[in-house]
């Protein structure tokens, strides 16, 4: 077959000597050469595209996938560090935000015991206050009451004895004829049953 | 001890003082004995004493009476004691003026004073108490200092005071 297809070609006309085919040209191989150096290659090529293609296709399609891959592997991490950064920005703000919140809580909180304390002090002294008057009027009272038990009793004891000391044999007399008197009359100085 | 035997004693001393012929004395003589032994514990103590025998407690009765009271007086409180009844002594002396008054056809007018009453004026009194209680009165005088000055006459129910005691009493209430 290849020799009809030699034969098929336009013929050449070189000249072979010891040393080989010598071309007519000094850069250029025969035309011949050239020719079917070219059938040669197109066959490698065709043969490479016809065999080697899907493979190379599949092969850069794969790279491109995996390329495509990574690259949206890398965006997605991308993604979802910028997420996490927001997240921790958002976190920070929240921190802030809390933090601003607790500390005015807590002012609140302060400033409402405070308040309450203060309240609660001043109704503590008015109740102090109202205690201790009471006290001091119990106690105005209860010793001028114990003043007056002391004076009574002080004043029965003594009683006793000004009286015994004061009532001499004519007034034990003058009581005594009183008594039959007034009882003879009806005047009874005091009568029980 | 029941007012039964109470009586029943008061009775039996009451005819023994009668049929003595000693009953106005004998009257007396107990009832101002009863109002010392009412108002004395030590000698209302020794002679309701069932541990001391009762002729020591008898012998008592007598040393403190000796000669002051009349020798029937004297026997009757010994026999009471005697008999085991001087915590009711009281009672039956009580008892016996009572029923010696009764016979006078007299109430008892018990009178409590200071100093003692003279004769007159326990006869003015006598007729005064039966002019306010509208009874014959036997009046019994006993001599109490607690109640400092003045009188007070019980006449059954009926009490008249007029007495500094209960005069001062009043003032120490008020006080």
């Amino acid at each position: 077959m290849i020799h009809e297809l030699v034969s098929a070609l336009p013929r050449i006309d070189w000249e072979i000597d010891d040393q080989g085919v010598t071309s007519a040209h000094p850069f250029l191989p025969p035309i011949w050469e050239i020719g079917l150096q070219s059938i040669a290659t197109l066959t490698i090529v065709f043969l490479l595209v016809k065999f080697g293609g899907p493979s190379i296709k599949r092969f850069y399609r794969e790279r491109t996938e995996r390329i495509q891959n990574e690259m949206d592997s890398a965006a997605e991490a991308q993604r979802l560090a910028e997420a996490d950064a927001e997240s921790v920005r958002a976190s920070l703000g929240d921190i802030e935000a809390e933090r601003t919140r607790m500390l005015a809580e807590a002012e609140q909180q302060a400033t409402a015991l405070l308040a309450e304390g203060r309240v609660r002090i001043d109704e503590e002294v008015a109740a102090l206050h109202g205690r201790t008057e009471v006290e001091i009027a119990s106690w105005a009272s209860r010793s001028g009451d114990e003043l007056r038990s002391e004076i009574a009793v002080h004043a029965s004891r003594v009683v006793d004895v000004v009286v015994e000391q004061s009532i001499d044999e004519a007034l034990q007399q003058q009581l005594i004829e009183d008594f039959i008197t007034r009882v003879g009359a009806g005047q009874s100085p005091v009568q029980g049953g | 001890m029941n007012d039964a035997s109470i009586d029943g004693y008061a009775r039996a001393l009451f005819e023994v003082a009668r049929a003595d012929g000693t009953l106005d004395e004998v009257e007396d003589e107990l009832f101002r004995f009863a109002r010392a032994y009412e108002s004395n514990d030590s000698l209302r103590s020794t002679l309701s004493d069932q541990s001391i025998p009762t002729a020591k407690r008898q012998a008592i009765v007598e040393d403190l009476l000796g000669s002051s009271a009349t020798p029937t007086t004297v026997q009757l409180i010994s026999m009471v004691v005697g008999s085991g009844r001087s915590r009711e002594l009281t009672a039956i002396v009580d008892a016996l003026v009572q029923r010696a008054s009764a016979a006078k056809d007299r109430t008892v007018a018990e009178v409590r004073t200071a100093v003692a009453l003279t004769e007159d004026q326990q006869t003015r009194l006598s007729a005064a108490l039966a002019n306010a209680t509208g009874k014959q009165v036997n009046l019994k005088v006993i001599v109490d200092a607690s109640v400092i000055g003045g009188l007070v006459a019980t006449v059954g129910d009926v009490v008249i005071d007029g007495t500094v005691r209960t005069r001062v009493e009043q003032l120490k209430a008020r006080l």
